[in-house]
């Protein structure tokens, strides 16, 4: 379990899998179709597919010689969406705070050093 | 179930992990090269809580932030955003400030189903591990929390938080 989300993770983490994500939500479509909307190759567009199926996000169907895709399991898709969602906000309120800690620490470190404080 | 992520670390800098730890509970957790009572300082005095908790590029801004950190204190965080009407509001009370080592607060602007949060900062050898987690009074509640971010707000902040990480 938790490696498939792992992958959901790093499946999320590219804004044309995103944008895919968000197309499919809309309507199922071939990997052609993906790959014109997103201005891709046909082999381009099948790697962003073959990471998010890998990760649960979409599920593709071939008919013919037509590859179809639609969401993966949409309960998973949601979660996994909002934890990165999470995750990135707190990371970056977390790298903003690593800077105040800095300089409260070098600005202790100041005053030591001309006898204040 | 236990869900988690971790950050790619950039060199020199500390990764933060994100996960559903169970039904009802969400951890965050984060180390940082200073003192306890340091990082400790920066969670409850308004000047330099208002300089870290919402990142420029969020787009969102404070409009007052008033902490009262001590055990049955109140805290309000007030923001603006350019998207929003309506400045939002985010408040509840210290449960428990315990300097340098614990805080716990209510979220109480969500109503009932409200998360308690509770922040530890472990420190050893000079660094400090921040362990934050919600709790949530039921799998519904954090479900709730979950879907209702999931939906409207999805796209929005993910444009955001793109151009943050930009």
């Amino acid at each position: 379990m938790t490696s498939r989300l792992d992958a959901s993770f790093a499946a999320l983490s590219d804004a044309t899998r995103r944008g895919v994500l968000e197309q499919l939500g809309r309507k199922d479509s071939s990997i052609t179709e993906l790959a014109d909307r997103f201005h891709m190759t046909l082999t381009g567009m099948k790697k962003h597919v073959g990471i998010l199926e890998q990760a649960g996000l979409v599920a593709t169907r071939k008919i013919g010689r037509v590859r179809t895709c639609r969401l993966g399991p949409r309960r998973l898709s949601e979660e996994t969406a909002w934890l990165e969602q999470y995750h990135r906000l707190w990371a970056a309120r977390f790298d903003e705070l690593d800077k105040i800690v800095e300089g409260l620490k070098q600005k202790e470190k100041n005053d030591d050093h001309t006898g204040k404080g | 179930m236990t869900t988690q992520a971790k950050d790619e670390a950039l060199p020199g800098k500390h990764p933060t992990t994100a996960g559903r730890k169970s039904d009802r509970e969400l951890v965050v957790t984060r180390t940082f090269d200073a003192p306890a009572r340091i990082v400790f300082e920066a969670w409850t005095t308004s000047d330099l809580l208002k300089r870290w908790w919402v990142p420029k590029s969020l787009g969102m801004s404070f409009l007052s932030c008033e902490i009262d950190a001590r055990t049955g204190g109140t805290y309000r965080f007030v923001f603006a955003h350019p998207a929003a009407e309506q400045p939002m509001a985010f408040f509840g009370r210290y449960l428990e400030v315990a300097p340098p080592s614990r805080l716990v607060w209510t979220n109480e602007e969500g109503g009932e189903g409200g998360a308690i949060t509770t922040v530890t900062f472990e420190e050893k050898d000079g660094r400090t591990l921040v362990v934050m987690s919600d709790l949530y009074p039921s799998k519904e509640s954090l479900d709730e929390a979950i879907a209702s971010g999931s939906t409207a707000e999805y796209d929005e902040a993910f444009a955001q938080l793109d151009a943050l990480l930009a």
